[in-house]
């Protein structure tokens, strides 16, 4: 039962007790039970779930069920609408405040990815904002955090200042007259992992934020964070009076309930989110796509926007012309493919779709590789092969496997899925049901 | 034994820092053990991060064993559970490593404290009067293997490391070679830090393990699987999936310092059988030391 997503849960629960029309509080009481498992197995705080399961069943109780929905789907719905509310509603934006430098400090536990963050931020707020950022290292406690963010500044063109292992309330101040000096107008400073509970250390981090007046205080967190999530917020934000929240490794498959429970007993909003390991992988926070990321209902607006801005209209009409007039080709296979990839790594893809959940994903295999020894098969072949798959004899087969470094065997099994996929397009764009809009899709993998 | 002991009462300490012991306030809630009682040791064991499964497992053998045994006060049901929990964390089989030369090899998510734990590791086999030395595999993470060689002065052991974006697999085998040739008998591989859903970053840990056990025949791999004390569910997907890679035998729970009290090691050990074999509950050099079932459930529980 371990990751079975909510939506069947919920739809068994109510096939079971057959509502309709309105929701009595016996089926909302059962599907409540199914929310919370749910929530919790996200690792959303325990006193968070209740909380909000409670809301939740208030307002179902007695609601009505839209004419379009399940009754499954009208608890889901608002259970999503007030996780998304929960979460925050619409994304919230980077502050810079009036001064200048403006000042970015970032506070966390040990581990939780504030160096890595430091330069992504660094970058971002660089190419989005035109921002002309100062990284600031004021971690002197672990051995070579200052080597790494000199290191991750470089990669993003970015200075960074220090001092060695000396005080680092001081060295964020002289980081800042430092900036000033240099006609920088944002500095990040990157602090030492500490824990919530050390007093010495969150006295340190109270002193090196009244030295500088930071414009942003952000937690920074890990995404795979449990129950104790809660505990280090609170205590930060204590503290610190955190403005925000980064949360980290949202590239993992976790669902990541840690970002609610932080939202609900901050109140502060969740800025950002790393997705990678590339100093390129950061993105504005989107709480309603988390709220259904929780739920284990898929990040379905993720993946649409991926979509749009990865597939190139253009091609999509060439491609469909062609699909209706039959002339599909390996070089337009390709041409997809690549496409493919421009929408980030297929395992990404897959987890943004509501249904697959990662249980499911671990059985099928999305090899890479496997994608890398397509494209490269193809390009073994001539532009005449490519357009005209048929002339492929034994003897073109076999080169072209000599040439991509491959088997005949895996030139033999992409020329099959060729065939399938043409053979299923032909079905897609309904030759036949003339005036039928099958033909409009833009997705000729049929995902 | 006098620092052992105070070692044992700082791992207590930490783990009951968010009340009076975990489950504490529970077992003094009152005298006779009820439904209200399971209802509270269940949502404490869950906050615990144990998950739900876990706990209502733990719950149903407590439940048992305190109906044969004629148990109902909350008192002994407290100790009677301890007990459960540390037969259920005690290790199957004996560690590797405590027999004779062996290799260990850290792997986990980023962040978790890899790093930090080798470099403690290092200083704990020094005490023993092993012969420990390291290999810098973590050739991604802009300067893992400066941090690594801080640690590594620290404790006087030597360190194979190649430059940053090195193939992590040819420092293994720069390392089993200087392994052999030096005749030491303890192997400490750092790896990066990785996803365990990023399919290529998984291949490269496999080769690394293919490499160590061709390099060096006859010596046992210990995989261990770093975690961090404060992560949530997602553990069990981590230790599956590094399984498959690693062939994990073990595991180290890191940061018990904090507020987090490590629930899902219960989860871990008794879905897949993996033993924890250390644990940190500190940033000093020799706050990582071998795991205590007894101790542990005393903690926890």
């Amino acid at each position: 039962m371990a990751f079975e997503g909510l939506s069947s849960k919920l739809q068994n629960v109510f096939k079971k007790l057959g509502g309709k029309g309105k929701l009595s509080e016996k089926e909302v009481r059962e599907a409540m039970r199914e929310v919370k498992l749910a929530l919790l197995e996200a690792d959303v705080n325990f006193a968070v779930v209740k909380n909000f399961v409670n809301k939740v069943t208030e307002r179902a109780v007695g609601s009505e069920v839209l004419e379009s929905l399940t009754p499954a789907q009208q608890v889901i719905k608002i259970v999503n609408e007030e996780l998304t509310a929960l979460m925050g509603g619409t994304g919230s934006k980077i502050e810079f405040g009036s001064k200048s430098p403006s000042v970015i400090l970032l506070a966390g536990l040990q581990g939780a990815g504030k160096t890595t963050m430091a330069g992504k931020l660094a970058g971002y707020l660089s190419k989005q904002y035109g921002k002309s950022p100062m990284l600031v290292a004021c971690d002197i406690y672990r051995p070579a955090a200052i080597d790494q963010l000199k290191v991750v500044g470089s990669k993003v063109g970015v200075p960074v200042f220090e001092r060695g292992q000396a005080d680092p309330v001081e060295t964020a101040k002289l980081g800042v007259e430092e900036a000033r000096r240099q006609l920088k107008d944002l500095v990040i400073i990157d602090t030492a992992g500490r824990l919530h509970i050390d007093e010495g250390m969150m006295d340190e981090i109270a002193a090196i934020r009244d030295a500088v007046q930071p414009a942003e205080i952000l937690l920074t967190i890990d995404a795979m964070t449990g129950q104790d999530a809660v505990n280090v917020a609170k205590a930060f934000n204590e503290k610190l009076e955190l403005t925000g929240v980064i949360v980290t490794k949202l590239d993992g498959d976790t669902r990541g309930g840690a970002a609610l429970s932080v939202k609900a007993v901050t109140g502060k909003p969740i800025k950002f989110s790393g997705t990678g390991e590339k100093l390129t992988d950061i993105e504005p926070f989107h709480p309603d796509r988390m709220a259904s990321r929780i739920l284990g209902m898929g990040d379905m607006l993720t993946l649409i926007e991926k979509a749009q801005s990865a597939f190139d209209e253009k091609k999509a009409v060439e491609l469909e012309a062609k699909l209706r007039n039959d002339e599909f080709t390996l070089e337009d296979f390709l041409d997809q493919f690549e496409q493919m990839k421009n929408m980030g790594s297929m395992q990404d893809i897959m987890g943004m779709i509501p249904g697959m959940d990662a249980s499911k994903l671990g059985n099928i295999e999305i090899d890479e590789k496997q994608v890398a020894r397509t494209q490269a098969i193809i390009k073994s072949m001539t532009p005449k092969e490519r357009r005209k798959p048929d002339i492929l004899n034994a003897s073109r087969r076999r080169r072209i496997a000599r040439g991509s470094g491959t088997t005949i065997q895996e030139v033999n099994r992409l020329i099959n899925q060729f065939e399938a996929t043409r053979k299923m397009m032909r079905q897609f764009t309904g030759k036949g049901k003339k005036g039928g809009k099958k033909g409009k899709r833009r997705f000729p993998f049929g995902f | 034994m006098e620092k052992k002991m105070g070692f044992f009462e700082k791992l207590k300490k930490s783990l009951s820092k968010a009340g009076n012991g975990m489950l504490g306030a529970i077992f003094a809630g009152g005298e006779r053990v009820n439904n209200e009682f399971y209802e509270e040791l269940e949502e404490a064991m869950i906050v615990a991060d144990m998950g739900m499964d876990t706990a209502e497992r733990l719950i149903d053998a407590l439940r048992d064993s305190l109906d044969e045994k004629g148990i109902k006060t909350r008192t002994e049901a407290r100790q009677e559970l301890r007990r459960i929990v540390a037969d259920e964390m005690r290790a199957d089989s004996e560690f590797a490593a405590d027999k004779g030369p062996a290799v260990l090899l850290i792997v986990g998510v980023n962040g978790v404290g890899k790093t930090t734990s080798i470099g403690k590791l290092a200083a704990y086999y020094i005490s023993k009067g092993r012969q420990p030395m390291m290999a810098a595999a973590d050739t991604f993470r802009a300067a893992a293997a400066e941090q690594l060689t801080v640690w590594a002065e620290r404790s006087g052991v030597q360190i194979v490391k190649h430059g940053e974006g090195a193939d992590p697999a040819a420092v293994v085998f720069d390392a089993a070679a200087s392994f052999k040739a030096r005749k030491r008998d303890i192997l400490l591989c750092d790896t990066a830090g990785r996803l365990h859903n990023k399919k290529n970053l998984m291949s490269e840990l496999e080769k690394i393990r293919r490499v160590l056990d061709r390099e060096l025949p006859g010596v046992p791999v210990e995989a261990l699987l770093v975690l961090d004390a404060t992560t949530g569910q997602n553990a069990i997907i981590q230790a599956r999936a590094f399984g498959e890679s690693t062939g994990l035998t073990g595991v180290i729970i890191t940061k018990l310092d904090g507020t987090a009290k490590g629930g899902m090691a219960v989860a871990i050990k008794n879905e897949l059988g993996l033993p924890v074999r250390f644990i940190g509950v500190g940033e000093g050099i020799d706050d990582l030391r071998p795991f205590d079932a007894d101790a542990f459930a005393e903690a926890l529980i």
